[in-house]
């Protein structure tokens, strides 16, 4: 395994292409898609629905700015499949960075201009890592850590997933080590918690109940105004249990300065010109559902949205009407006698005319159904174009995703031109 | 045993494979059935309300249909509502901020807002207002956090209402003959390898048992496997010029549509197969568990038509 890159000041002069280099090699800034977006931001946070490839998308867009652009580039997912990580030629990646070999991408045919190096999201490291930066002394650090409730909350508590994600990549941007942070994004019960969990971490600390449990451990008094909440929260948990919550909070409100102040930057980072939104979606009706809602709650909280990646897409040409006419004219010549003999004659070895018969009568009957979706499939994206810069398309492969050149075959498709508008 | 002879089902999913379709489609079924049913939906996110054409669902359960009712989860009008009834707090009109004070405990603290949430269903199954509860539950990665709650809590909190409350809770979650959960996935790869993951985790970490797995968006095989050669031939070059003199240029996209369904059929497969190999080595002893299969419908309806359709499918299937 390769450790961590060294800091930018420990760097060589020039390893890589620098940003600024490949930037002006870049077309004008009109030009939208995905590699204008790769080349001019530097944090990518994607995000939409389960399901829809994000995790592979993440991966095959920093394979991509590593082949085009250069620069150090990470990917950082969420996803522990093991896949992921032999496709990238690893053994596997954990929480701490891990450099794709170059080989891998000469296996797969091509240079890379920069390196490309992959982390997976941790949770429970990222919370215990947060602790260790915020814990004013040991004991305490190790107080914290060991409390049951702690490790529940890091390791259950779902939401959290989303700040440290956000924490993570804050961290990472922070830290000079890489040009581009591409950082995917925990599979959430609503996709807009991510863009929440920053204020909710400040708003917890904020929070008059984290005072009214403090209390009796600040003052030891019971204040007039706790007394019924307390009255309340004993007959249903129980006094045991408020007293392990109360504790783990007066010990978590010790840190509450650090926390909040870095819940400030972190969500600061959200609106940094620096950092783009990027969603995945397939268009099946639920996913593009949900990117449409999240493209507009990135509106409304005015946080850049770069652009919207369609994966799994059904072909255009399927739509046009001269298709749907051969698919007709294909079920009438199912039944001509003199053809199916011409098709028997070139096919090796020969089936009985009835089995070719039906073979075609099939294929040109079911070509509407498949016709059908890849038109719903055009009206939905017409609406996602509406609200993004732009919409990039990858079809559906026919293969499983399972190493370097797969991975770099879907970046190219999205790599290419954004889509033309769709004419619905 | 029959799956809609169960009180409490929790169908759950990975995102986007069509949870809130099947878990409306189970209720409509049951409810045509003359079972009194209730679905309800967890995530507020209004998909449930969406799938019947309703205008979001309150809180307080509303029919939708003869014998169907449904309603949407909130923990705030839980907390009022277990308040009423189990604390008898008498200020219950000035609830309101405290049960927001009470969403931080519930953040925090592991299980309370998920007990709230399950307790609610619980008792609705315990008073017997309905035959049947259909829940249109959290996705793969927070269901077993959400139906493990109760036990949780009953591990963690050592006395206390609470603690009282999950007894009874549990009674009903664990017994197979009152409480399923419902799986949906469809034949693609990655909501396969949730649906793996999630039952070894159902296995583990809970004592719910998992009813059934509903396989949705089936592709229909266009051919059998003696055909299947033949359609392989035919994209030969020689076969390819019959074809182009006979149905025009443009029969290469027909061809190639056909080519692209059976190539998805094929893979979609090869997935189940992983599915039933894998569950048939970590259940091996156990009853095998049912797969309901629903086929890719290639329609533009929405709502409740699709509802209608999948419900019928689940019929044909259940027998």
């Amino acid at each position: 395994m390769v450790t961590r890159p060294t800091s930018p000041a420990k760097r060589p002069p020039s390893p890589s292409p620098s940003k600024q280099l490949t930037k002006s090699a870049q077309p004008p800034v009109d030009d939208v898609g995905i590699a204008s977006l790769l080349a001019s931001k530097e944090m990518i946070i994607v995000c939409g629905s389960g399901g829809v490839g994000k995790t592979t998308t993440a991966a095959a867009l920093a394979a991509q700015a590593v082949v085009n652009i250069g620069g150090r580039v990470l990917v950082l997912t969420v996803d522990p499949a093991k896949r992921l990580a032999n496709a990238l030629g690893l053994q596997a990646f954990g929480n701490t960075e891990t450099r794709v070999p170059d080989s891998a991408f000469t296996d797969a045919g091509v240079t890379p201009r920069g390196e490309l190096w992959a982390a997976m999201l941790d949770t429970k490291a990222g919370w215990d890592e947060l602790i260790r930066r915020h814990a004013p002394d040991e004991t305490l650090r190790d107080t914290v850590l060991a409390n049951p409730l702690y490790q529940n909350i890091t390791g259950r508590f779902v939401q959290s997933h989303d700040y440290i994600a956000m924490e993570r990549l804050h961290e990472l941007h922070a830290s000079g080590r890489y040009d581009l942070v591409i950082i995917d994004t925990p599979p959430s019960r609503n996709a807009l918690d991510i863009l929440d969990a920053p204020a909710r971490m400040m708003e917890f600390f904020g929070s008059r109940l984290l005072r009214w449990l403090t209390v009796p451990y600040r003052s030891r008094i019971f204040t007039v105004a706790s007394r019924p909440f307390y009255q309340v929260a004993d007959r249903i948990l129980g006094s045991r249990f408020l007293q392990d919550i109360a504790e783990f909070f007066v010990l978590f409100q010790t840190m509450e300065k650090g926390f909040v102040q870095r819940a400030r930057e972190v969500e600061r980072l959200l609106s940094d010109p620096r950092t783009s939104f990027l969603i995945v979606s397939t268009l099946e009706a639920a996913p593009a559902h949900e990117a449409a809602f999240l493209a507009e709650a990135l509106a409304e909280r005015h946080l850049p949205l770069g652009g919207i990646v369609l994966n799994r897409a059904m072909p255009t040409v399927l739509r046009e009407p001269a298709a749907a006419k051969a698919a007709t004219r294909l079920a009438d010549a199912s039944t001509d006698a003199a053809l199916l003999n011409d098709l028997v004659d070139v096919l090796d070895p020969k089936p009985a005319p009835d089995v070719v018969r039906g073979i075609l009568g099939e294929i040109a009957g079911r070509f509407h159904d498949i016709a059908m979706v890849a038109t719903r499939e055009a009206e939905r994206r017409a609406e996602l174009q509406r609200l993004a810069p732009f919409t990039s398309t990858a079809p559906a492969l026919d293969h499983d995703i399972h190493n370097l050149a797969s991975l770099l075959e879907l970046g190219k498709h999205l790599w290419r031109e954004p889509d033309a508008p769709d004419s619905v | 045993m029959n799956l809609l002879e169960r009180q409490l089902l929790f169908v759950t999913g990975k995102g986007g494979v069509g949870k809130t379709t099947v878990a409306a489609a189970l209720a409509q079924l049951a409810a045509q059935q003359g079972k009194r049913t209730l679905v309800c939906e967890m995530d507020a996110k209004g998909s449930l309300a969406a799938a019947f054409d309703c205008s979001p669902f309150p809180y307080e359960a509303r029919q939708v249909d003869t014998d169907l009712y449904a309603m949407a989860m909130n923990t705030e009008d839980s907390l009022r509502e277990y308040l009423k009834l189990f604390v008898r707090i008498p200020f219950v009109g000035r609830i309101g901020p405290l049960a927001r004070t009470f969403d931080f405990v519930a953040d925090a603290a592991p299980g309370v807002k998920e007990i709230l949430a399950i307790g609610k269903l619980c008792y609705e199954v315990r008073e017997r207002h309905y035959d049947l509860v259909v829940v249109d539950a959290e996705a793969t990665g927070h269901i077993v956090g959400q139906i493990g709650a109760p036990r949780v809590i009953s591990e963690l909190v050592q006395v206390g209402l609470v603690k009282d409350q999950t007894a009874w809770m549990l009674d009903i979650l664990e017994d197979p003959a009152r409480t399923g959960l419902v799986t949906v996935t469809t034949p693609e790869e990655m909501p396969v390898n949730e649906t793996i993951d999630l039952l070894a985790q159902v296995a583990e970490r809970t004592r719910v048992d998992s009813a059934t797995i509903v396989v949705n968006r089936v592709l229909p095989a266009l051919f059998g496997t003696r055909e299947a050669q033949v359609f392989d031939q035919l994209f030969s070059e020689p076969a390819q010029t019959v074809l182009v003199g006979a149905a025009g240029r443009r029969v290469v996209d027909v061809m190639e549509a056909a080519r692209m369904n059976e190539s998805r059929r094929r893979i979609g497969a090869g997935h189940l197969d992983r599915l039933r190999e894998s569950l048939e080595t970590s259940r091996a002893g156990a009853v095998p568990l049912s797969m309901l299969y629903i086929p890719e419908l290639f329609t533009r309806a929405t709502g409740r038509r699709v509802v209608s359709l999948v419900a019928d499918a689940l019929s044909e299937e259940l027998g």
